[in-house]
């Protein structure tokens, strides 16, 4: 009984599946899947190597600093780093005297009471402080964007697939759409006139749907001045905020990675003695 | 339990003897896991799995313990809490993502274990009903993972319970009210979370509860063997201990060195990118997908894209949706009828020729298509891909096992395990 019902619900969904399948290629033939201009155009991650990468890789300070200094003078003004405290920039090889300075001097104030009469007031910010949001509040970042949200870039390296050369790519990827051809010199508005940019949006392949209501960030070389003179070319102020950005979604990554090879140390030597206790309670044993 | 030639505990030293005679746990421990279990001698590596699947709960419910000192379930706090512990909570980094990653181990190591389970027959007679509650905790192993993944209140989170809670609704009449009842609300909001919540940490319990009655109805018939052939005397069993211990310990080291290397070196793998975006129920993901682990079976759900109806006349008797569905769950709930449906007397695949090649010729192609289909976006050649993979699977269990345990002829059994290992045949006098 019960492998006669068996073999019958399995007539059932087994061919329900062949009757699908049938049905999906009359489709796919009658109805050819159009490609569409995402597929087409769109763009892997542009190479890029950083001194954190694999197993053994450590953040170069002196590039999180840079990085820093692109942050908050040009991404500052309009994505916020919730995540972030100023005491975590000690992290980044800041003195304390240093943090607080940083926090002291941050272009936007924390939201604070005046303390005489609780209206709603301002003050400097403190090292204890999160990163204060340029924005007020969603509305207020919408009404200044052209009703765009400017993403929190907390975890935006971790939040995108490939984040650190992600974000490089995306801060390099802007192009003029007029004659545009991918690398199969494919032109992209012959392909599909109809993908045109929106007013008010920019192209950049390396963004999802290819438009993006940010303009591009980094426009000029020494758009940053660096305090340890590293010449800043747009390339290297895209590596070194993407550098930070990493930081700032995995602040721990040096911890992990040190625990890591203690933890595995630790475990190469539990499993050879294991494994030779294994051989010696089994010697007499055939098996 | 079991064989007359078990060692028995005998308590050494005066306290010893008094708590054995008020509470003998040290006895009860000593049979099931220690000197006093006799075990076949000829367990391969596939075997090491049950141990590891046990260590893996253990990891979970520790690491689970301590990261719901930090938690806090609420839909404006949980994304930030589980980042407070990312960053701001001593070691909390780790203790997440050996949470995170432990729930893949875990279900790498059981689907092993079921593997081991399905290609050397240990669903059969006498094994069923260790078989049966195995797949009871393995449901409710998904249905933990499923809502533990809710918990960090992510994008993926949101829109995987919007996903999964959606099943409901295609249950003809009740479907909708069923839903809505099940979430406490229209969508997943606050009354969700704190109920996932809940029921994220009972759960882990209730497997361990159903462990302890896995673990108990194997002490019964004993472990099977690779050869499939029963325990003949006691020359063909070793105690657990040590013998098992020894090797299980070995095993212990191989699978924590992955674990570790993947917690450490590569923690987001396993995980998708979407789910370090805080939850927006008015933001929907390009591709909603589940974690890696229910992938073959949200391919499944996809591959069913006709409705069921009288041809001609439009009336659509069970639509595909509704289908999927079904076809979903039945592909878990008919591991239940297993052992009935597998009616070949030999238990082990290597003696049976017809049913080794169904097993890795269809059965696992078929797994690893859907499990690869399942992540992939609805362009026609995964669908066909999964479809095609997909009717395998239910013919494999539902007609093709039946069969082929009809029409086999097995291979000859070896007279016992000692033969089997030895090659030599037993004494006649033993």
């Amino acid at each position: 009984m019960v492998r006669l019902v068996a073999f019958l619900v399995g007539l059932f969904f087994s061919g329900m599946l062949l009757l699908g399948l049938g049905d999906t290629v009359i489709t796919a033939i009658k109805e050819p899947a159009v490609p569409s201009v995402e597929a087409e155009f769109h763009e892997e991650t542009l190479p890029v190597k950083f001194a954190h990468d694999g197993p053994l890789g450590k953040y170069d300070r002196g590039q999180l600093q840079r990085g820093l200094k692109v942050y908050s003078e040009v991404c500052a003004a309009c994505h916020s780093l919730k995540l972030v405290s100023f005491r975590d920039f000690a992290a980044l090889g800041y003195s304390e005297d240093q943090v607080k300075a940083l926090a002291k001097a941050w272009k936007t104030e924390v939201p604070s009471i005046n303390p005489e009469t609780g209206e709603p007031a301002t003050r400097p910010a403190i090292p204890a402080d999160k990163i204060p949001s340029p924005f007020a509040n969603e509305v207020a970042a919408r009404a200044a964007n052209n009703n765009a949200l400017p993403p929190d870039l907390s975890l935006i390296t971790k939040a995108r697939e490939n984040g650190p050369a992600y974000v490089y790519s995306l801060l390099l990827g802007y192009r003029d759409q007029a004659g545009y051809k991918n690398e199969d010199g494919k032109e992209l508005l012959k392909e599909f006139p109809e993908a045109a940019t929106p007013a008010g949006l920019h192209f950049n392949p390396w963004f999802a749907n290819l438009n993006i209501a940010m303009a591009a960030p980094i426009a000029a070389d020494d758009q940053v001045t660096y305090d340890d003179g590293t010449k800043a070319t747009k390339a290297q102020m895209a590596k070194d905020v993407s550098a930070f950005l990493t930081w700032a979604a995995e602040p721990k990554m040096e911890n992990r990675k040190s625990a890591g090879w203690a933890a595995l140390g630790f475990l190469l030597v539990f499993t050879v003695l294991a494994w030779m206790s294994y051989k010696t309670i089994w010697a007499d044993k055939k098996h | 339990m079991s064989f007359p030639w078990a060692q028995e505990y005998k308590p050494q030293g005066a306290v010893s003897k008094w708590v054995d005679e008020r509470l003998p746990l040290p006895r009860l421990v000593y049979n099931a896991v220690g000197a006093g279990y006799p075990v076949p001698r000829n367990l391969n590596y596939f075997w090491n799995f049950g141990v590891l699947a046990g260590v893996a709960l253990v990891i979970q419910i520790v690491t689970g313990i301590v990261l719901a000192m930090h938690y806090y379930a609420s839909v404006d706090g949980a994304f930030n809490s589980v980042e407070h512990i990312m960053r701001d909570v001593n070691s909390g980094w780790f203790v997440r993502y050996a949470h995170m990653n432990g729930a893949s181990f875990f279900f790498i190591v059981v689907y092993i274990h079921i593997f081991r389970g399905l290609f050397y027959g240990s669903y059969k007679a006498p094994r069923e009903m260790i078989w049966l509650l195995g797949v009871t905790i393995f449901l409710l192993m998904m249905a933990t993972a499923f809502m533990g993944y809710v918990l960090p209140w992510g994008q993926m989170s949101f829109w995987g319970a919007q996903v999964i809670t959606g099943f409901f609704s295609a249950i003809p009449l009740v479907g909708e009210p069923l839903r809505q009842l099940l979430l406490g609300g229209f969508a997943p909001d606050q009354a969700a979370l704190n109920r996932f919540f809940s029921l994220h940490y009972l759960l882990p319990f209730v497997i361990a509860g159903v462990i302890i009655l896995h673990i108990w109805a194997l002490h019964i018939p004993g472990s099977s063997n690779p050869t499939g052939v029963s325990v003949k005397g006691e020359q063909d069993t070793v105690p657990f201990h040590p013998y098992y211990t020894a090797k299980d310990g070995f095993g212990l080291g191989i699978f924590l060195i992955f674990f570790v290397a993947v917690t450490f070196f590569a923690p987001n793998m396993l995980g998708h990118p979407d789910n370090y975006i805080p939850a927006n129920p008015l933001s929907t993901p390009a591709h909603i997908v589940p974690e890696w682990y229910f992938l073959p079976f949200y391919a499944i759900l996809k591959a069913f894209t006709v409705d069921f109806g009288i041809p001609f006349t439009g009336i659509i008797i069970i639509p595909a949706k509704l289908m999927g569905v079904l076809a979903m769950f039945g592909s878990i709930l008919l591991l239940f009828f297993l052992p009935w449906l597998d009616t070949s007397p030999v238990r082990s695949g290597h003696y049976r020729p017809l049913f080794r090649k169904f097993f890795w010729y269809g059965l696992i192609p078929s797994l690893v298509i859907l499990t690869y289909c399942g992540g992939k976006p609805p362009y026609t050649q995964w669908v066909v891909l999964s479809q095609l993979a997909a009717a395998y699977y239910f013919a494999h269990f539902l007609i093709i096992l039946p069969i082929v345990s009809r029409i086999e002829r097995p291979l000859p059994l070896p007279n016992s395990i000692t033969e089997a290992v030895t090659g030599k045949p037993l004494p006649a006098a033993a």
